[in-house]
């Protein structure tokens, strides 16, 4: 059976909607905007908050990226950019150079977003208050009030039990000096990267129905308290075992073999060029 | 008499009715209810037409039967619920020229957390039962602006230690915790900013009576060092003569009779006051 998609999957009206939503998202940074979530060929929670988001704004010249925890070849990323180019024709790369929207879970890639380009972030938990309040409509009240006792007593409880601030991924962050916001599971070695970036940053939860962003030259502040100042992953003294680069984010691998660990760099794209002499 | 003391809270005609109310239960002046309830309309007058003041340092006892809208006004003074009309002032908030009930939500949440602490009957309503009890006292603290751990750690453990929670308790959550520590908790919260007003909504019931005594001994030790103002509501007249100089008896929404604790005990005037203290066992 051969189904002729409209442009990008999506009918006309429906990109509208998505992109109305995002409109408003831009206006007020880090604040969420609820969206009507499409049905989509794969399920929620699988990254359709943010292959909405691509799909409403994906044109025809556009050059596509996408990747899942910092790997272009992974099944999640491979079957996305399936959906996209074989509704849309367009261009696949892996190079951020060519990209001009990059659809990523969980990772801000290690080079550097230029002006122009679009960060799709996927977003499994939109809410950083969800944690300490259940309700919606208590949290939109919090929100409304710049009340962000919870997230503060959910960092300190952490520094009660563990000695230090112990969020993995998802460190919670103040926009503009007035939306606590949650960065999406990016681990905490990407929250800088968030700051006055010179690229557009969209947040999709297909799930939740929300859509928030963060506008370029935005500032975006991670949360800490005066004694216990923000700290991302430390790779001191390591170093990818295939391109040898320092100071990236390193995935953290056993070697069954041997029992050492060994250190190799996250983004997948990026070791590549390195080694192809391309960096 | 302009700068005779001045009250720390002062409360003016205070009203909280839920529904709309109708033609024959305004205009009569409360003739047709049975009690606080309008059987045209079934508008409910939780609190009519309630003024009081609070003086500094001062234990002021509120007593009453179930229903008669004890806890509804503390409700109101906490903004936990809108009230139907009236005013009320802080001494310490905008040198309490403005009326707090008109305030905007945020300024409301201001006053919340930095000139009141309230002491719920129910524990669950005034603590996080999962998260810590240190983290219980610090959300009070982060809520006034402190961004500080170890302060916040510090004042914690120094709350908790003086309601004898044992210090290798603190980072346990009060859910697994006895009901008379739990209540315990609740008060070193309410405490944590040094309040002006702290407000005891039957803070005792339900707890066994060697418990009760070591709260109430507690709420009084703190009363005396801090010198702050409280206010308490309770049906244990006996708590009552305990605690509070000065007492306000409500019936069916109103204040019946005001006045020392102890002249309201012995010489009651109003007929219901008369029927609470005579059925007081002793």
């Amino acid at each position: 059976m051969k189904i002729e998609y409209n442009f990008a999957f999506f009918d006309e009206g429906s990109k509208r909607e998505i992109r109305r939503a995002t409109l408003k998202a831009i206006a007020i940074p880090g604040y969420q905007v609820p969206f009507a979530s499409r049905e989509m060929p794969i399920a929620r929670g699988w990254g359709t908050g943010g292959l909405q988001l691509t799909l409403s704004l994906v044109g025809k010249e556009d050059v596509i990226k996408v990747i899942d925890q910092g790997s272009d070849e992974s099944v999640n990323a491979v079957n996305i950019k399936k959906l996209i180019t074989a509704t849309t024709g367009i261009n696949v790369t892996e190079a951020m150079e060519e990209a001009t929207i990059i659809q990523s879970r969980h990772r801000i890639p290690e080079v550097p977003l230029r002006e122009g380009q679009i960060l799709v972030l996927q977003v499994p938990l939109p809410e950083p208050l969800r944690y300490y309040e259940p309700s919606e409509y208590e949290t939109k009240k919090l929100h409304g009030e710049k009340e962000y006792s919870g997230v503060w007593l959910m960092l300190f409880e952490q520094i009660m039990s563990y000695g230090n601030m112990s969020t993995g991924a998802d460190h919670p962050v103040m926009v503009h000096d007035r939306y606590v916001m949650a960065p999406s599971p990016i681990p905490r070695f990407d929250n800088p990267r968030l700051n006055c970036s010179k690229a557009l940053i969209l947040f999709g939860a297909g799930r939740e129905k929300k859509v928030y962003a963060v506008p370029p030259h935005t500032g975006v502040i991670s949360l800490a308290f005066e004694d216990f100042p923000f700290q991302t992953e430390s790779f001191r003294n390591k170093s990818c075992r295939l391109c040898g680069a320092k100071g990236v984010y390193l995935d953290e691998i056993e070697d069954q073999a041997t029992g050492k660990t060994i250190y190799q760099c996250n983004d997948t794209s990026f070791c590549m060029s390195r080694l192809n002499g391309k960096i | 008499m302009k700068d005779f003391e001045q009250p720390v809270l002062r409360v003016s005609h205070l009203n909280k009715q839920y529904g709309k109310g109708c033609a024959s239960c305004r205009d009569a002046g409360g003739m047709v209810l049975n009690k606080n309830f309008c059987p045209v309309c079934a508008t409910v007058y939780a609190c009519r037409d309630i003024t009081f003041e609070v003086y500094a340092g001062e234990i002021l006892g509120v007593v009453g039967e179930s229903g008669s809208g004890k806890s509804t006004l503390m409700q109101c003074l906490y903004f936990d619920q809108k009230v139907s009309g009236g005013e009320a002032y802080i001494s310490s908030y905008k040198s309490g020229r403005e009326n707090i009930f008109t305030e905007s939500s945020q300024q409301k949440r201001y006053i919340r957390n930095r000139m009141m602490g309230k002491v719920y009957q129910n524990p669950v309503l005034g603590l996080k039962m999962d998260f810590s009890s240190i983290g219980n006292i610090a959300e009070k603290l982060i809520a006034a602006g402190n961004r500080n751990v170890r302060e916040m750690e510090a004042r914690g453990k120094e709350l908790l230690e003086h309601v004898n929670i044992p210090v290798y308790r603190i980072k346990e959550a009060p859910r697994n915790f006895s009901g008379g520590m739990q209540q315990r908790v609740q008060i070193a919260k309410a405490l944590s900013n040094n309040p002006p007003l702290l407000l005891l909504d039957e803070v005792t019931t339900g707890l066994d009576l060697s418990v009760q005594a070591s709260v109430l001994d507690l709420i009084k030790q703190i009363q005396r060092r801090l010198k702050i103002s409280v206010l308490i509501v309770s049906h244990d007249l006996g708590v009552i003569r305990m605690l509070a100089d000065r007492t306000i008896v409500i019936l069916d929404g109103r204040i019946v009779e005001q006045g020392l604790t102890d002249q309201i005990l012995e010489d009651p005037q109003h007929g219901y006051t008369q029927q609470l203290v005579q059925s007081l066992l002793v």
